[in-house]
């Protein structure tokens, strides 16, 4: 449909200005900030491809904590606040050539795969209760294992960093 | 809508992300470009469950939602012992791997 | 005892060493283990005779493309007992050892010319033993001079009861080194050891005849050694003409040197040098007729050889005919007893040869038997002579010793008359012999070589006996008769010559030599033996009484042409031509010898200096130069060069690489998402 087209194209050219600013700007609070339009821009592709529930996570994860976490990074390594000269290191043009030739990579992989794939015209709803019947029936097993990850993170960041 | 534009513009997410992390100077940054990467990588499997019509790529995204999370606290622990040692977390002095 | 036929030989070889090891610690100084060691193998060598003697004489060999009429058919079995065969040979032989297919064996060959040589050898040996107890009495050396006659003794006999030509060339080996040994007993002075060694080099350059016939014989037969199979082989016509005439001229070689022919004669007088019981064992009984032996041995090889059944010249003839003359004629200018006698023992070796070679195999053989009996007995004699005058010049210190040596002067004037040839004493027989051979066989050239050297025979010896026992006594001493141990072998030996020639009486019934020696050669080869021709024998008769009465007239009356010498220019020459010895020594000596020694010497001198050290300084010289180039250019500058090389490349590739690993991870992760995008477009562009 027209609508969800533009608003998609919309979506789209937020997420990769914000993007592209986000590794070349010099000032760091202002990538966080960055990165914040990136992944909201996310959730809402989310809520346009009917995945609600994931769209939520996203904003909440994401959004809420870990760029949070970030910002108390640049905080505790006293990050100059403000434009400095330099955040790139020497191999920006070798990045610059990788970059551009993934992307080619890529590109040609997807326009030879799905070049005419259509998606649906209304994408069936997927509620909650379907995601969580997943998790808990289908995948309980890597949600625990998810879980004991999330522990072991935790123990190891406290350790890690914690004075001694 | 085509799949492909979803499918299009997490590989440009992906490949920004790529760029940041070989780029980057700053620990955080790169750690932020890293999650660049993974939001592309989200992005392509929410697509694909909803060209399929199935509730797995979201929960696959959920997991990596989980992933990404517990992996960004702990580098972020990682880069303020960095900071503690050298006062700095420019990565191009962390080379005493150097050969 | 013929089975065991060994023991005679090992017996002296026993001795030998027992004498050289104990010798000097016995009473007698070892001449008693010398005199028991012969002793016993003379018993045993009788006992030998009488059992060949008592043999039955029924062994037809299998014949051959040349069996005559005269002896044995070609049957298997004997034909009714009118054929009688021939005594067949005792061969008792162990094997030596082997290499690849070819068995070499040694044993003992009994046959008729064994058992006769065996016989004569250790009687002379015997004797002249006794004679040395009291002739070397008192010597410098006495124990060695016993242990070498027994040495020779050992090798004598070996050589004739050999059973194939490797033993044979060791008893001939043997006999080579005792007569050096011997002639040179009194080595310190130089004359004799001269002596001792022109024998042993004369014989030396004949030995080399000898090793290159019995090669070939060896090859030619078929790789065996055994006599009996050599001549079967070679009458049979197995063996090619041409490589048994070559065998057979290379042989003649050896018997040239040994047996003392012309050219390689002049090595005998010479040996007269050593004491005079050496003379008689040695240089004329025994060694000598080494080369004679050899001859009769393998006469199947001669016979075929040289063709002697046609009856035209051959070499062995020639030889001996030339011997006989030429030696004859230098026995007329000696003044030393020894040496005449040595010159008369060259000329009676040719008459032997001379047999040979005109087919007259029983005669030469039993002009052997008979000649050892009375030239050792005139080689004594010699030696009894000067053991009383202390010399053995007959001009300056002999004469009129008849009366002051009877039995030393009645034994020398029969062995003079038997080998003059007067009947009934040996000699007579045995020359008469092979007169009848020469001219039977069609040889009639050396008819009368024969004659005339019968003729020359007489006439030296008359004047050689007259010399030494008649007229006035020259010298200063006081001679007197020897003592019993010098007269007694004389007596025997005396007895022997006249006794020996009756062996071989020329009535069909007694002929007994001739049938006990006739052996496989004989009945195969066709070899003739002839009656006895009374015309003959009274020309040698004749011969030998005219040389005898030419010889007292001469020396003893004084008539005829005395002084010729001084009136007429040709006669001189003639004496001093003589007197020279034909300059057959100077020849050797100073032309053949000397040539080699000076010029001939220099120049392989000068080739092996320049030319062939020159070849091998020049490979050392490029050997050094390649080495060195190797060294510094190969080795150190491209092996090493490469060795290094390597460890600088990977050094500086090291060092290249090494800039990869800056230790900052977004390098690596440069690296690893380019790696990525490559393989990920190969993927796509060939997959």
């Amino acid at each position: 449909m027209v609508a969800q087209n533009v608003i998609f194209g919309i979506i789209a050219a937020a997420m990769a200005l914000a993007a592209i600013r986000v590794v070349t700007t010099s000032n760091i609070v202002h990538a966080a900030l960055y990165l914040v339009v990136v992944l909201g821009g996310v959730a809402a592709l989310y809520i346009l491809l009917a995945a609600e529930f994931t769209a939520v996570v996203q904003v909440l994860v994401y959004i809420g904590a870990i760029v949070v976490l970030f910002l108390f990074g640049i905080m505790l390594t006293r990050a100059p606040i403000g434009p400095t000269t330099n955040l790139d290191n020497d191999q920006r043009g070798i990045a610059l050539v990788v970059s551009v030739f993934l992307l080619g990579l890529l590109g040609a992989i997807l326009v030879d795969a799905y070049g005419k794939t259509k998606l649906g015209e209304d994408i069936a709803v997927q509620r909650t209760a379907e995601v969580g019947t997943s998790i808990f029936q289908d995948y309980v097993i890597p949600f625990e294992i998810i879980s004991i990850l999330l522990l072991a993170a935790l123990i190891g960041a406290v350790v890690i960093a914690r004075r001694d | 809508m085509y799949l492909n534009q979803f499918l299009f513009l997490a590989a440009f997410l992906f490949c920004v992300g790529v760029y940041g992390v070989l780029a980057r100077k700053n620990g955080v940054l790169v750690l932020m470009s890293v999650e660049l990467i993974l939001n592309a990588v989200n992005v392509n499997l929410v697509a694909f469950g909803a060209f399929h019509n199935t509730v797995v790529g979201q929960v696959f995204a959920l997991f990596v939602i989980a992933i990404a999370a517990a992996e960004v606290g702990v580098g972020l622990a990682i880069v303020l012992l960095i900071y503690r040692n050298k006062h700095s977390i420019d990565l191009s002095e962390v080379d005493i791997m150097k050969g | 005892m013929l089975e065991n036929a060994w023991i005679i030989p090992a017996l002296p070889v026993t001795s030998f060493f027992l004498i050289l090891f104990f010798g000097k610690r016995l009473p007698g100084k070892g001449h008693e283990l010398g005199i028991a060691a012969v002793g016993i193998a003379f018993i045993l060598s009788c006992v030998c005779v009488s059992q060949w003697v008592a043999k039955p004489a029924d062994y037809h060999p299998p014949a051959a493309h040349e069996a005559s009429a005269t002896t044995g058919e070609a049957s298997a079995a004997p034909e009714g007992g009118e054929e009688e065969g021939i005594r067949q040979p005792v061969v008792h032989e162990v094997t030596w050892f082997e290499t690849g297919d070819t068995t070499v064996k040694v044993g003992t060959h009994m046959d008729g010319l064994a058992v006769m040589l065996v016989f004569t050898v250790t009687l002379i040996s015997l004797l002249v033993h006794i004679f040395s107890t009291n002739y070397m009495h008192g010597d410098r050396r006495y124990t060695h001079f016993f242990a070498a006659l027994s040495l020779f003794t050992a090798g004598m006999l070996i050589m004739v009861t050999s059973s194939t030509t490797l033993l044979l060339l060791v008893g001939w080996e043997m006999m080579g080194l005792c007569s050096f040994m011997l002639i040179g007993h009194w080595w310190e002075e130089q004359k004799n050891s001269d002596a001792a060694l022109k024998a042993f080099f004369t014989t030396r350059t004949g030995d080399i005849g000898l090793l290159v016939g019995l090669s070939i014989l060896f090859v030619a037969a078929g790789n065996t050694f055994e006599i009996s199979t050599i001549n079967s082989k070679a009458l049979s016509g197995d063996i090619a003409h041409g490589v048994v005439l070559a065998a057979a001229a290379a042989l003649l070689c050896a018997v040239i040197g040994k047996s003392a022919q012309f050219p390689l004669h002049t090595w005998l007088p010479d040996a007269m040098a050593g004491p005079t019981p050496v003379s008689a064992l040695i240089h004329a009984a025994t060694m000598v007729v080494a080369g004679v032996y050899l001859v009769a041995r393998l006469y199947g090889v001669f016979w075929s050889g040289f063709s002697i059944a046609n009856g035209t010249v051959n070499p062995l003839a020639a030889v001996g005919g030339i011997t006989i003359i030429i030696a004859a004629l230098l026995a007329f200018v000696q003044s030393d007893i020894k040496k005449v006698l040595a010159y008369s023992t060259v000329s009676q070796l040719g008459y032997m040869v001379m047999a040979l070679g005109v087919g007259a195999w029983t005669a030469g053989i039993f002009h052997l038997f008979t000649h050892a009996m009375f030239k050792g007995l005139l080689f004594l004699g010699a030696g009894s002579v000067s053991h009383a005058v202390h010399s053995f010049d007959m001009k300056k210190d002999m004469g009129g010793l008849k009366k002051h040596m009877p039995v030393t002067f009645w034994t020398f004037v029969i062995g003079s008359l038997a080998l003059a040839g007067i009947p009934p004493l040996a000699g007579f027989w045995s020359k008469d012999e092979i007169l009848v051979g020469a001219s039977e066989n069609g040889y009639k050239f050396f008819l009368i070589v024969g004659l005339v050297g019968a003729f020359m025979t007489a006439c030296y010896m008359t004047r050689c006996v007259y010399l030494t026992f008649f007229g006035e006594y020259r010298g200063h001493g006081h001679p007197h008769e020897s003592p019993i141990a010098i007269t007694a072998p004389l007596v025997v030996l005396g007895v022997m010559a006249v006794v020996a020639g009756w062996v071989n009486f020329p009535a069909h019934a007694a002929e007994w030599f001739g049938k006990w020696t006739e052996n496989e050669v004989f009945a195969v080869a066709g070899v003739q033996s002839h009656k006895f021709a009374p015309g003959l024998a009274f020309a040698g008769f004749l011969m030998g009484v005219g040389g005898i009465a030419a010889g007292w007239a001469y020396y003893a009356r004084n008539w005829g042409p005395h002084r010729l010498t001084e009136r007429s220019k040709p006669a001189l020459r003639g004496y001093v031509f003589l007197e020279n010895k034909y300059y057959l020594d100077y020849i050797e000596t100073d032309l053949v010898v000397g040539s080699i020694k000076g010029p001939i010497a220099r120049g392989a001198y000068w080739i092996n200096q320049q030319i062939l050290d020159a070849v091998v300084n020049g490979a050392a010289t490029v050997s050094r130069a390649v080495a060195r180039f190797t060294y510094d250019y190969i080795d150190q500058k491209g092996v090493d060069g490469i060795v290094n090389g390597a460890g600088v490349g990977a050094e500086e590739g090291g060092s290249v690489l090494r800039v990869l690993q800056t230790g900052r991870v977004q390098q690596y992760a440069a690296f690893l998402f380019g790696g990525v995008v490559l393989l990920g477009g190969a993927l796509i562009l060939f997959a």
